[in-house]
């Protein structure tokens, strides 16, 4: 800040504080013939009957008007506030900021120190770990995961046994990092809507359901021609590409046939935004035991 | 019969009935919306009825349609009594209030299509920024002329609150909505970054300081010491607090952006005139209160007194609390949670709507010639309702506003949130439905006055008579 915008600062604030003080002075002085609620008006009157006594400043206020003004100029010489100068403290945000950072990172450091020497198991049976991870979780991958994990329609339920691109502990730990970008392509164009049928009615039967044998018939042809390259000739996908395992009971976007229709038709584009900028390895790596240990809960309880 | 010979009574009359509508449409608006907090189905998935269209409709309606017509009605009044003449070009006054009313028409419109300059208690596109210009220098002109041709030498202090507002407010609006158009319908702002929020606050916190304080005050000095029956209690303290009020207001903006962008310094100042505004905003509510002094018993039978009295209180409490929240380290606390929504609300319904209330059942029987209003009995229960209603959603934001600023805030030893912000949100529903209650009771209790004001005029007796202008004592 130059000289000049710091002078036209303090002039300016320093200003308006003498205003204020050479106000009260000069009206606080008690005048002769001053009496509290007395019969004496100001002799002015408006609008028939309305008048005004004028009394003193009630003692108190004056008190509390001149307290909030020192209160104030000190402020001032400690603290930054008269342009450029900064203060006898030397107190800035940031400063308040990047200390409280480092008072944090003290009690933080400590606690990840003992986590960087556990193993996703030995995190998975670590209450204290769990419950940082619970906390990450919460934070960072609730909103669309859900708070239990479960997910929704488009956000993979992580408690289930199969993730799309794979749940060994280093697969989701480079998920988590790098984010994963799913394309399913539309064939809508290319199969037209009685192809779309078809293959609809072989997928739905790919997990053990029963559906129009006929049409499934004719759809297991079409996917053996266009869907094997990605989601393999048994239908169980192919993990690396994040082409879901069709045979499962998983299903990101419905597993109704007309669901299935709906995705073949237009095609997903399923997006899980990276995180290793916003999170430390160790924090990715307890997060990573967190959510595997959901799934393997949950099998656990299947039938 | 010389044509100053009566006073302009029909604008007052016309600007005191629109006071009444936009407070229950206002009202309306922000029940909604307190609901759709606790219930979001209730935004029937239209784009125009979401939260993020209808709450600036909710603030602009409270404040400029109901808080500004009040302040057209009572200062067209006070001005023309208290200077003794006629008021000044009536066809221009005419002009004000159908102005005004089409910009609050414009407003209703254009806010819920989604037509916004994104700048809080700024909304409003540039078309209609101009048109609110147009009218305020009008409304100054207006005004000013009455002053300039009263007949008696000293000016009444209620005027020269009604003056800084009125002068004030056309400063601010100007400046803070200096906006570059890019089509009919959509602007940029004329500033960028920090200044740009700097500027905003600089605008936003005076609107409430002379918009929603000064002008209140205006009215303040004229109807309590009418009211009471009693003269006010010291000029001495109406000029220290009345020069001390406008000058510091103007620094207090910037603690709406503690620890933000903004630098430090601007900050500090902020929070410093903050402070030292709590003694000038009291000087109005002890000439307020003291004035009563000898006249206390008339609250017992008076309930228009009640009214005037509560609001002055409440703008006692809001005035200390605000300056309290500006302070750093409550701040960090406060900002961003209910409580400043509980601040605000202290000071918008239990001041600004109380003391304009008060005034409209003051005013209404005299503009349409009857003793009194149709039902005193009403009266009372419609300050009972109001205060209750008031005190519900006072506590309830209070409550929540702590509670978030605790749970947001809190943190465990491996530096992770202890809550997430969902968690939080759960804990603040059951004083989102306190809070609905509490609205909702300020909005019937504007039904039980509608129905009183409309009793009131459509009495058998009841006249828009021209009241002749009183000549100065």
């Amino acid at each position: 800040m130059t000289v000049f915008w710091t002078t036209w600062i303090i002039v300016l604030t320093l200003g308006n504080v003498l205003f204020a003080l050479w106000l009260l002075s000069s009206t606080a002085r008690k005048k002769h013939g001053d009496a509290a609620a007395g019969p004496e008006t100001t002799g002015h009157t408006w609008d028939g009957d309305l008048a005004e006594y004028n009394n003193p400043l009630p003692r108190w206020w004056l008190g509390m008007f001149y307290l909030s003004i020192v209160f104030g100029l000190g402020y001032l010489v400690l603290y930054p506030g008269l342009g450029a100068y900064r203060g006898t403290l030397n107190w800035s945000q940031a400063n308040q900021w990047a200390g409280e950072m480092s008072a944090a990172r003290v009690s933080g450091d400590r606690i990840y120190a003992r986590y960087a020497a556990m193993d996703a198991s030995a995190l998975q049976h670590d209450p204290q770990a769990m419950q940082t991870a619970r906390h990450l979780f919460a934070v960072n991958c609730a909103q669309c995961h859900g708070a239990d994990g479960h997910g929704a329609r488009g956000f993979p339920n992580l408690s289930a046994a199969n993730y799309q691109w794979g749940r060994d502990p280093d697969t989701v730990i480079q998920t988590i990092t790098e984010g994963r970008e799913a394309a399913m392509p539309a064939w809508g164009e290319v199969l037209g809507d009685n192809g779309v049928r078809q293959v609809a009615e072989y997928v739905y039967t790919l997990s053990g359901r029963t559906g129009e044998p006929a049409l499934a018939r004719e759809g297991q042809a079409l996917f053996a021609t266009y869907c094997v390259a990605c989601h393999g000739q048994d239908g169980r996908g192919t993990a690396a590409l994040g082409a879901p395992n069709l045979t499962d009971t998983v299903w990101l976007y419905g597993g109704s046939v007309a669901s299935i229709a709906e995705t073949v038709t237009k095609g997903r584009q399923g997006q899980m935004p990276s995180q290793g900028s916003r999170l430390t390895p160790i924090q990715i790596r307890l997060l990573a035991a967190y959510v595997t240990g959901l799934a393997e809960e949950s099998n656990g309880q299947q039938p | 019969m010389n044509v100053n010979a009566t006073y302009n009574d029909r604008v007052v009359r016309q600007f005191a009935l629109m006071t009444l509508v936009w407070g229950i449409v206002g009202m309306s608006v922000g029940v909604l919306i307190a609901a759709q907090l606790l219930f979001p189905a209730l935004n029937f998935d239209t784009p125009w009825l979401s939260y993020g269209r209808l709450r600036p409709l909710h603030t602009n309606a409270v404040i400029f349609a109901f808080g500004g017509s009040a302040l057209f009605t009572t200062s067209y009044y006070v001005v023309q009594r208290t200077c003794h003449v006629r008021l000044f070009a009536p066809a221009l006054a005419e002009f004000t209030f159908w102005g005004w009313q089409l910009i609050i028409l414009a407003a209703a419109i254009t806010l819920p299509l989604g037509i916004t300059s994104g700048k809080e208690y700024a909304e409003l596109e540039w078309p209609i920024d101009i048109a609110i210009a147009i009218v305020w220098v009008v409304y100054a002109v207006v005004f000013f002329g009455t002053l300039a041709t009263r007949r008696v030498k000293h000016i009444y202090v209620a005027n020269w609150f009604f003056a800084a507002y009125i002068i004030t407010i056309a400063v601010l609006h100007i400046v803070n909505s200096a906006e570059i158009p890019v089509t009919m319908w959509k602007s940029y702002s004329a500033y960028a970054g920090v200044v740009d929020a700097m500027v905003e606050w600089w605008y936003g916190h005076n609107a409430v300081g002379f918009f929603l304080t000064a002008g209140f005050l205006g009215i303040m000095y004229y109807f309590v010491p009418k009211q009471a029956g009693r003269p006010v209690y010291s000029y001495r303290l109406s000029v220290v607090h009345f020069w001390a009020l406008i000058s510091i207001y103007m620094w207090a903006g910037p603690h709406h952006l503690i620890y933000t962008t903004l630098p430090d310094w601007a900050q500090s100042l902020g929070m410093v005139f903050s402070l030292m505004l709590i003694a000038p905003s009291w000087g109005g509510m002890i000439n307020g209160i003291m004035t009563l002094s000898g006249a206390w018993h008339k609250l017992r039978t008076d309930p228009i007194l009640k009214f005037l009295i509560v609001s002055l209180s409440f703008y006692g409490m809001s005035t200390f609390e605000g300056p309290m929240m500006s302070i750093k380290s409550v701040n960090a606390l406060s900002h961003y949670t209910d409580w400043t929504i509980g601040h605000v609300h202290s000071g918008a319904i239990g001041w600004v709507a109380m003391i304009s209330i008060g005034a409209l059942y003051a005013l209404i029987p005299k503009l349409w010639n009857r003793p009194a209003m149709y039902s005193t009995r009403l009266i009372d229960v419609h300050f009972w309702i109001m205060t209750i209603g008031i005190v519900l959603y006072v506590t309830s934001m209070w409550i929540s506003g702590v509670m978030q600023g605790l749970m947001w805030r809190a943190t465990n030893a491996d530096g992770t949130l202890t809550y997430s912000f969902v968690e939080a949100l759960k804990a603040t529903y059951p004083y989102y439905a306190v809070r609905l209650a509490g609205g909702a009771l300020v909005l019937s209790g504007m039904f039980v006055m509608a129905y009183n004001v409309i009793r009131t005029i459509t009495h058998k007796d009841a006249s828009a008579p021209a009241q002749p202008v009183l000549d100065p004592a």
